[in-house]
């Protein structure tokens, strides 16, 4: 049985006159210990998905249907204590901005000490037992100084890593990391992944990485999902996606990196800019900025199908896998 | 070889971090004394950027890369060494003196929501340094200026009316490159011009560079943290750490035969899509704030190939046989 | 290399002011305050002309004609506000001391903003030692009441000059002195924001084509900061108009013979007690509705010209 199961997710935004689409019809899935990373461009929806996960959207958003299974537990329908318990505890969160999460007037120490024993009836030694181990898991030096130390007196990769030994605190299942490396240099980036993979593969957690630098993807998840205006436009294995992208937004996204051209020569750009939430196209929204754009994508919306391993919604793609299909039929 | 068009040698810049007077005074030793702390951005910089070419300078935030480009447009007084346009000296001139270099080196900055004056049209934003620097022209040509700039960046002419917030930050950035352009310069600072832009937009406006550079023999200072950018676009790359050149390349040595331990931490950090499985060099601790001057190697702190000398003597920067140099006493001794 | 022209972009969202006027219509009280703050600036300009009574005429004061209760009490019908103790027609001497109320305040507040401006703009763009020097002086004004400051310098000017000069000037002195001691909080509001913006790479794109300061500081940077000046400007006018009001009730602001909303709440007061309440209670109501409107517009304006509201 998958580990958590969206279904049909569509999130929406009040607003005073209108209602705005943010996620349409997000489905996938989520097995226990797999690593799965959300790819986009700013405006694309995947933060909103990844707060929409653990149910934490703002107003004026809204879930406005579909359904977000934990195992077997419905998380749209849940109250908000039972939310809170999933919280942290079996869903953890990890931000851009450590400071996000991370209380300035409180120790380091405090606060995971905090965490630890607002879930379970345990005493201050040994919570700070707890925490200090955590804190030498995600290999900070002299966990015991640090343990001591306000968040401002950490650099920002101490931080963040101070945020993951928060996040291991619980044994949580899953662990959502929004751009959670976007803040750092390379550097330091480079070991903050290595660490967050580490984590995942000797604890058994799932993570969702959300991230729109394609580098940073291929070396931590399994399975990518591509998003674009609130849809999912492709989702596949991550090489598959990186070696021979099907949709042509990943593969505008991905020729546009400038390792896939000769030095010194231009780009290869994609037209355009993301559609604002107000200004959603009809039919495929991806349609204004496609080079292989027919007058049936300016009309209706693409269903996704399996293309291979991956799965893909567009109309090209479609078309070439039933002609496929077809001649297969022929042959025989 | 021609006159290289910007020299900069032995630049050093130090903020002072205590500002106030009052603050500056404490007691030292049962002795009332006044004392001055200050972060060391620069710490002696030589390079040279030729007519037409794109220096790279890459590095890790504090490195003093964005002091390097103020520094170079006038915006912050260096504290020593000298910067020459060509063969004039230009670090020490006074506003009026420095309106004639204004014309010839622009810059163009980080954060396209902040670079453009939230109350000024496009028209406004454009017209205001045209008419500044050449006064001589009629309201007119200064319109028919602004219209073929507006379409040579790729924007709308008709839109030149709109403000700033009703473009998306490609289009900004496009607008403020057309406001460096204005006043005809050849040599433009860009300081991290893609690192507040989505990927698909980061290649529009590096093409949008590439195409001016070719049209008007421009040459580029640019400053980034993105190695795939420097990869495609650079002639020559500077690393720096802590405020030095630590290694200085024409790209393709750099990258095929990274030398400096710095440099190769930093390359093999970059998250790549053709190599999944390499494993990125570890360094120990992170970049250390300057406030001391450093007396020997400024990396000395986190190499793992550092030894006495390292921490005693500053290195300087020696020409190796594929036309690279680098600053390192281990590459010098031949240690690695 | 061109682009043709297909290939051109268009801006892609509404102009600015769009956007606050459509939320301005949106919120209802806001709209509200407007049209009484409209009202009151309308009823103060054309007071001569919708009063009564003109309160220059000689006639206008008579003793016959004294605290006469409003009209659906005492069914006078030439009275719709009743008379006050000198038999003045309510209705046109509030006319008029709303108008001169306002009139204070505005000046007031404009003598306050300018100076304001003008100190806090060099204070943050200079820095240093200028900025240091303008903003103890800034301090050193604050630590003095500006009740206090006005009290001893009405009282002074008072005794000086004898009470006729003092009433024939009162107008003029009254707005210098609360103009002159209130424009710290301009200043340093100002500053903060230059401060601020300061910051920000447009004004280095400035310096770098070599613009000089006073047109940096005016032209670029001045416009950037104007929003929380808008916003203290309105709480402002309500707070000049209540300490001219609160002077007057002192007995220190507008003479008798030309009320303002103070004097004549102050007047009132001593016959409130006697029963003739409405001389007091009328001008009062009618200050509180207008520094409330004044209030919530300055309210509104906080949140509606906060660059952080709207998408920038």
């Amino acid at each position: 049985m998958n580990l958590l199961s969206v279904s049909n997710l569509n999130v929406n935004f009040k607003m005073k006159k209108q209602e705005l689409a943010a996620l349409i019809d997000v489905s996938f899935t989520l097995n226990r210990g797999e690593r799965i990373a959300i790819v986009g461009e700013s405006g694309a929806g995947k933060s909103i998905l990844g707060f929409s996960i653990v149910n934490l959207i703002s107003k004026p958003g809204y879930i406005k249907s579909g359904s977000i299974k934990l195992e077997n537990k419905e998380l749209t329908k849940m109250n908000l204590r039972q939310l809170q318990e999933i919280r942290g505890k079996r869903i953890a969160m990890i931000f851009q901005d450590p400071m996000m999460t991370l209380n300035p007037v409180l120790t380091i120490g405090d606060q995971l000490v905090e965490t630890i024993r607002s879930h379970t009836k345990i005493t201050y030694k040994d919570a700070r037992n707890i925490a200090i181990e955590k804190l030498h898991n995600v290999q900070i030096a002299s966990p015991e100084t640090r343990f001591d130390q306000y968040p401002h007196e950490l650099s920002g990769g101490m931080r963040q890593r101070v945020i993951i030994a928060s996040v291991l605190l619980l044994n949580p299942d899953i662990i959502i990391a929004d751009e959670p490396t976007t803040a750092l240099d390379v550097t330091i980036q480079a070991e903050i992944l290595q660490l967050l993979l580490a984590i995942c593969r000797d604890n058994g957690v799932a993570l969702v990485l959300i991230s729109h630098d394609l580098g940073v993807v291929s070396k931590v998840a399994e399975r990518t999902l591509v998003m674009y205006a609130g849809h999912i436009v492709e989702e596949g294995p991550t090489l598959e996606i990186i070696n021979d992208p099907q949709h042509p937004y990943t593969q505008g996204l991905l020729n546009a990196l400038p390792q896939m051209t000769l030095p010194g020569q231009r780009l290869n750009q994609i037209q355009g800019s993301m559609p604002s939430l107000t200004e959603r196209p009809t039919g495929c929204a991806f349609h204004p900025r496609c080079p292989y754009a027919t007058e049936k994508c300016q009309q209706e919306q693409p269903s996704f199908i399996h293309s291979g391993v991956s799965s893909v919604a567009c109309f090209l793609v479609e078309d070439m896998v039933n002609d496929f299909a077809n001649q297969d039929e022929e042959d025989r | 070889m021609a006159t290289p068009l910007i020299q900069i040698s032995g630049l050093e810049k130090s903020f002072s971090t205590n500002e106030s007077w009052l603050g500056q005074w404490c007691f030292r030793q049962g002795k009332l004394a006044r004392h001055k702390d200050s972060v060391h951005a620069l710490n002696g910089v030589n390079l040279t950027i030729n007519q037409g070419e794109t220096l790279c300078v890459v590095g890790e935030t504090g490195c003093g890369k964005s002091t390097l480009a103020r520094a170079i447009m006038g915006l912050t007084q260096p504290t020593a060494g000298e910067i020459h346009y060509l063969d004039q000296r230009i670090d020490q001139l006074n506003d009026r003196q420095r309106m004639f270099f204004r014309r010839r080196m622009q810059m163009v900055f980080q954060n396209p929501y902040a670079s453009l004056n939230p109350r000024m049209t496009v028209y406004q934003t454009l017209s205001e340094p045209i008419a500044f620097h050449q006064p001589q022209l009629s309201r007119i040509e200064i319109d028919e200026k602004i219209e073929t700039l507006l379409a040579s960046v790729g924007i709308s002419a008709s839109s030149s009316d709109s403000y700033p917030h009703e473009f998306s930050g490609g289009q900004r950035q496009r607008i403020s490159l057309a406001r460096a352009l204005s006043v005809e310069p050849d040599f433009i600072v860009a300081d991290e011009p893609l690192s507040a832009l989505d990927v698909s937009v980061q290649a529009q406006v590096l093409n949008l560079m590439i195409d001016k550079q070719a049209e008007r023999n421009l040459s580029y200072l640019f400053i980034t943290h993105d190695l795939a950018v420097v990869e495609h676009f650079a002639t020559r790359v500077a690393v720096m750490y802590l405020g030095r050149v630590c290694e200085l390349a024409p790209t393709k040595e750099l990258f095929s035969s990274p030398k400096h331990p710095y440099t190769r931490a930093l390359l093999s950090a970059i998250p790549r899509l053709d190599s999944t499985t390499a494993q990125p060099i570890r360094l120990i601790g992170e970049v250390p704030t300057p406030i001391e001057k450093p007396i020997g190697c400024v990396f000395q702190a986190r190499c793992p190939h550092a030894n006495q000398r390292c921490y005693e003597e500053l290195p300087k920067m020696l020409l190796q046989s594929d036309s690279s140099s680098v600053a390192c006493h281990a590459i010098e001794e031949g240690r690695i | 290399m061109k682009y043709s022209k297909k290939d051109l972009i268009h801006p892609i969202a509404g102009s600015r002011w769009n956007h606050i006027w459509s939320g301005f219509v949106g919120d209802k009280l806001a709209v509200l305050a407007l049209i009484i703050f409209i009202f009151y600036c309308l009823v103060a300009l054309l007071a001569p002309l919708v009063a009564p009574f003109d309160v220059n005429d000689p006639a206008f004061m008579d003793l016959i004609n004294s605290e006469i209760a409003p009209s659906w009490i005492s069914h006078d019908s030439r009275f719709l506000l009743g008379t006050d103790a000198q038999g003045r027609d309510l209705l046109s001497v509030i006319l008029y001391g709303t108008r001169l109320s306002l009139t204070i305040g505005i000046c007031a507040v404009l003598i306050q903003a300018t100076l304001g401006i003008c100190i806090g703009l060099m204070a943050g763009y200079l820095g240093g030692r200028v900025d240091n020097f303008l903003m103890r002086c800034a301090d050193i004004q604050l630590s003095f009441s500006n009740m206090m400051v006005a009290i001893v310098f009405l009282a002074i000017f008072q005794s000086l000059f004898g009470i006729a000069m003092y009433q024939q000037l009162a107008m003029v002195i009254l707005i210098l002195v609360i103009g002159l001691t209130e424009w710290p909080l301009f200043a340093r509001t100002i500053r903060a924001s230059v401060l601020a913006e300061k910051q920000k790479e447009y004004v280095d794109a400035a310096r770098v084509m070599g613009i000089s300061s006073k047109r940096i500081m005016f032209r670029h940077i001045l416009p950037n900061t104007l929003s929380p000046v808008l916003v203290i400007f309105t709480v402002q006018i309500a707070n000049a108009i209540v300490a001219e009001a609160a002077l007057s009730f002192l007995g220190l602001g507008m003479p008798a013979t030309e009320p303002s909303l103070g004097s004549l709440i102050s007047e009132g007061f001593s016959y409130m007690f006697a029963g003739s309440w409405w001389i007091c209670v009328i001008p009062s109501a009618t200050l509180i509705i207008l520094i409330l409107a004044m209030n919530l517009l300055g309210d509104w304006l906080r949140d509606h010209l906060n660059p952080r509201t709207y998408k920038d």
